[in-house]
């Protein structure tokens, strides 16, 4: 399948190995992964930050660059960012698109992914081959939860990999705080929530904190190495592109 | 644009008005002082608050999710409310003058209230026609919303909750709290120091058992009820069909105030008119389990004008807009119309569970109340309005969508009102950041020159890599958590290289084995 990497501008810019896994792994599973260069951002900090007109032409700009017909699916390791293509990318075309730009929009919606969702729905596999030795909890990120309902997609394909030590998070579907601009906006309630989570985190002794938002890892990360809890974050893709043949740096660093 | 005659000829435009007007500033209930963060940072220090709160709003949320879990067709039921509210909300004004038609019929009398201050004036005018001086109050919003006991204070009249936790919030000059526990930010030892203030001849030896705090409160409402002449309630639900109210109750004293007294006096929002009877079968499922988290709420008092030798022989139905006929006319917000106030959305809110319902500053806190508050009164009555803040008091988790009984789509109306909100407030320097955001970020070459500089960010990472301290406007962002430095190359990069471009060769020379996928096997 001919599969474009939309990377998230935050993943392109701050993340790139959950990019670089996310990429991997989709070759890796015998598909052909393109990476359109003109591609920056979908607007969601925008949007839900109560800016609709302003990232219109961010809307227009994916809409343009994944809409080529050739390419059957677009693939990204955040829920957030395909939350938003999915359900505001309408609502902005709608208010200050022209009937082109709706059209171009409700294409793009139709083939648009989240990394669980296209390996467990659309490609049916929920094993990839992945090695991992490590205890691991899971955050349920909530757009991927609540706007994208990708419920235990994301469980099933940790529970497959090979070695893994996968523990329960209380808690689990509790917002970690982040919500974007709310982390800003009101830094100390969003504090407060993530105090909460980083103590349910590091109550399950996990050595790794996996979710399928890089967003809301840079949030927890953050909260984490504040507190020098000993625990970190790896984005999903991280740990599903880790084999035996080509292991995670972690499992070099344990040896 | 939107003048009669650009209407389409043969339409009758029957005169809505094009600003329908809003609860008026400055009255009522329906604004705190203080934006939404700086409130919230004095009641995120209350560790007393946090913890009675987060008690309280865990054990509604398991008894919620155990009942709504036991009925098979809950996603029906709610589909159903969603579907008679919104089906209630398109043709209000003809289910309105059908209500009023059916409570004259029965010998009520109706009176239109358009904001809280005419409101408030009809009820002080009915209550003083009586000659009495006292009233009754059965736990209502509407009145809350609307500031009545206080407006009744001012003119001579007092008036008593007969609510259990409406009345410590009442003795203890407080404010509520929470839509259905309006005290659930006291505990119990608290609740007994303002009974033993506050209630004359109680007894001083009175301990914190729930039981005999309730009997405190009882001894004192029952003299009240066995002598007071007027009572107000608001109500849960009016139906156009018959003229019937209806009141949902757990303690009895509603049904206490809605029997006994001679006059009784209804104020009731005009979006909580229900079109049929048979409707009520729907939403007395739906509102005891989202809201209390059980199968049936112990009191529901109908009643249907006035029935001689029978209870109240004076009943008055007050029908409050504030504010609701604006809500109505915003196409996309009008949904949070349909609200029951269960409060369930509060209870599953991690927003609500930190800060409490007073950050929010009006009588309808949490996720709705950040939704329905700033489209009854207003965003921009007066510079930096607390009311505007609101919309942004939330994480857009989704919780509260996933909660909602009627489906209220909470989350996207809050994004809906932020942009409102950034509409209707000319240049700020927010604005200006995120036009030059999108302005970097809708070409390709600036978005790439602005990741290298953002590599710059390097500099400011300790021997970690992690940035400990931010610049404004994140400085309240790195308070509590550090940053990764950027990485040196960005995916675009790696994955344009000749390092990229070997590393997808071999994953896709690779390939995996699978047991369930097809996918051939590793050569």
């Amino acid at each position: 399948m001919r599969v474009a990497l939309f990377a998230t501008c935050l993943g392109d810019t701050l993340f790139p190995e959950a990019v670089k896994s996310t990429a991997v792994l989709l070759a890796r599973l015998g598909h052909d992964v393109v990476f359109p260069p003109q591609q920056t951002c979908c607007g969601q900090m925008h949007i839900n930050t109560g800016y609709q007109r302003e990232p219109t032409p961010l809307v227009q700009n994916f809409a343009e660059q994944f809409g080529d017909p050739s390419i059957e699916a677009v693939v990204m390791p955040s829920g957030s960012c395909a939350g938003s293509v999915r359900h505001q990318h309408e609502i902005v075309a709608a208010r200050y698109g022209d009937a082109a730009l709706q059209a171009g929009v409700a294409t793009v919606k139709a083939k648009t992914y989240e990394l669980s969702e296209f390996l467990v729905d659309v490609l049916d596999v929920t094993d990839v081959g992945a090695y991992f030795p490590h205890r691991v909890t899971y955050h349920p990120t909530c757009h991927s939860l609540r706007m994208l309902r990708v419920g235990e997609k994301p469980l099933r394909l940790l529970r497959a990999v090979e070695c893994i030590d996968l523990v329960e998070l209380p808690e689990a579907d509790a917002c970690c705080g982040f919500g974007g601009t709310f982390a800003v906006k009101n830094a100390e309630t969003s504090s407060a929530m993530l105090r909460d989570k980083v103590r349910n985190i590091t109550a399950t002794g996990a050595e790794v904190c996996t979710a399928g938002d890089s967003s809301c890892l840079m949030h927890i990360g953050g909260g984490l190495s504040r507190l020098k809890a000993g625990t970190r974050t790896l984005h999903l893709a991280q740990i599903l592109a880790a084999t035996r043949t080509a292991p995670h740096p972690l499992v070099e660093a344990l040896r | 644009m939107n003048s009669p005659a650009d209407r389409a000829p043969n339409s009758t435009f029957v005169g809505m008005p094009t600003v329908p007007p809003r609860s008026p500033y400055g009255a009522g209930n329906l604004r705190g002082e203080r934006a939404f963060p700086k409130a919230a940072h004095d009641e995120l220090a209350n560790e007393q608050l946090r913890r009675n709160l987060g008690r309280a709003t865990h054990s509604i949320r398991a008894k919620r999710l155990a009942v709504t879990g036991e009925l098979p067709d809950w996603e029906q039921l709610r589909d159903a409310g969603s579907a008679i509210k919104t089906d209630t909300m398109n043709r209000l004004p003809e289910l309105l003058e059908q209500l009023e038609r059916k409570v004259i019929e029965h010998g009520g009398t109706v009176h239109w209230a358009r904001d809280g201050i005419e409101a408030n004036e009809i009820v002080t005018r009915l209550v003083k026609g009586t000659g009495s001086d006292e009233v009754l109050k059965v736990k209502s919003m509407a009145t809350q919303e609307i500031g009545l006991n206080e407006y009744l204070e001012s003119q001579g009249i007092t008036a008593y909750e007969t609510d259990l936790a409406e009345l410590i919030v009442q003795l203890a000059h407080d404010r509520p709290s929470h839509i259905l526990v309006p005290a659930i930010h006291r505990n119990r030892d608290e609740i007994r120091d303002i009974f033993l203030q506050e209630i004359p001849g109680v007894d001083p030896g009175l301990d914190a058992v729930p039981a005999q705090l309730a009997a405190a409160a009882r001894a004192y409402l029952r003299e009240k009820f066995m002598t007071a002449k007027v009572a107000v309630s608001g109500a849960n639900f009016g139906i156009a069909e018959t003229g019937t109210l209806s009141v949902v109750e757990s303690e009895g004293n509603g049904r206490m105030c809605l029997t006994v007294p001679e006059t009784l006096i209804t104020v009731m929002g005009i979006e909580k008119v229900l079109p049929r009877f048979q409707d009520l079968e729907v939403f007395l499922q739906l509102l005891p389990r989202s809201s209390t988290g059980e199968r049936m709420n112990p009191y529901t008092s109908l009643w249907t004008g006035v029935t001689p030798g029978d209870g109240p022989q004076d009943f008055h139905l007050v029908l409050l807009d504030n504010g609701r006929t604006a809500a109505l006319a915003d196409a996309i917000g009008r949904a949070a119309l349909n609200c029951i106030r269960c409060s369930a959305c509060l209870n599953v809110c991690p927003v609500y569970e930190r800060t409490g319902g007073h950050a929010y500053g009006s009588t309808y806190p949490g996720p709705i109340g950040a939704v329905l508050t700033p489209q009854l009164a207003g965003m921009h009555g007066a510079k930096d309005d607390p009311n505007s803040s609101l919309p942004y008091a939330s994480s857009l988790c989704g919780a509260c969508f996933d909660a909602c009984p009627v489906k209220i789509d909470i989350p996207s109306l809050l994004v809906e009102l932020r942009h409102q909100h950034t509409e209707q407030s000319g240049t700020t320097a927010e604005k200006l950041a995120m036009k030059a955001a999108a302005t970097v970020m809708q070409r390709p070459k600036l978005f790439t020159a602005a990741q290298k500089a953002a590599g710059l960010g390097r500099l400011l990472a300790g021997r970690d890599g992690t940035i400990s301290h931010l610049p404004p406007p994140f400085r309240g962002w790195s308070d509590s958590r550090d940053t990764p430095a950027p990485p040196r190359q960005s995916f675009r990069s790696w994955f344009a290289s000749a390092e990229g471009a070997e590393a997808m060769r071999a994953a896709a020379a690779e390939g995996v084995r699978h047991p369930d996928d097809g996918i051939q096997e590793t050569p």
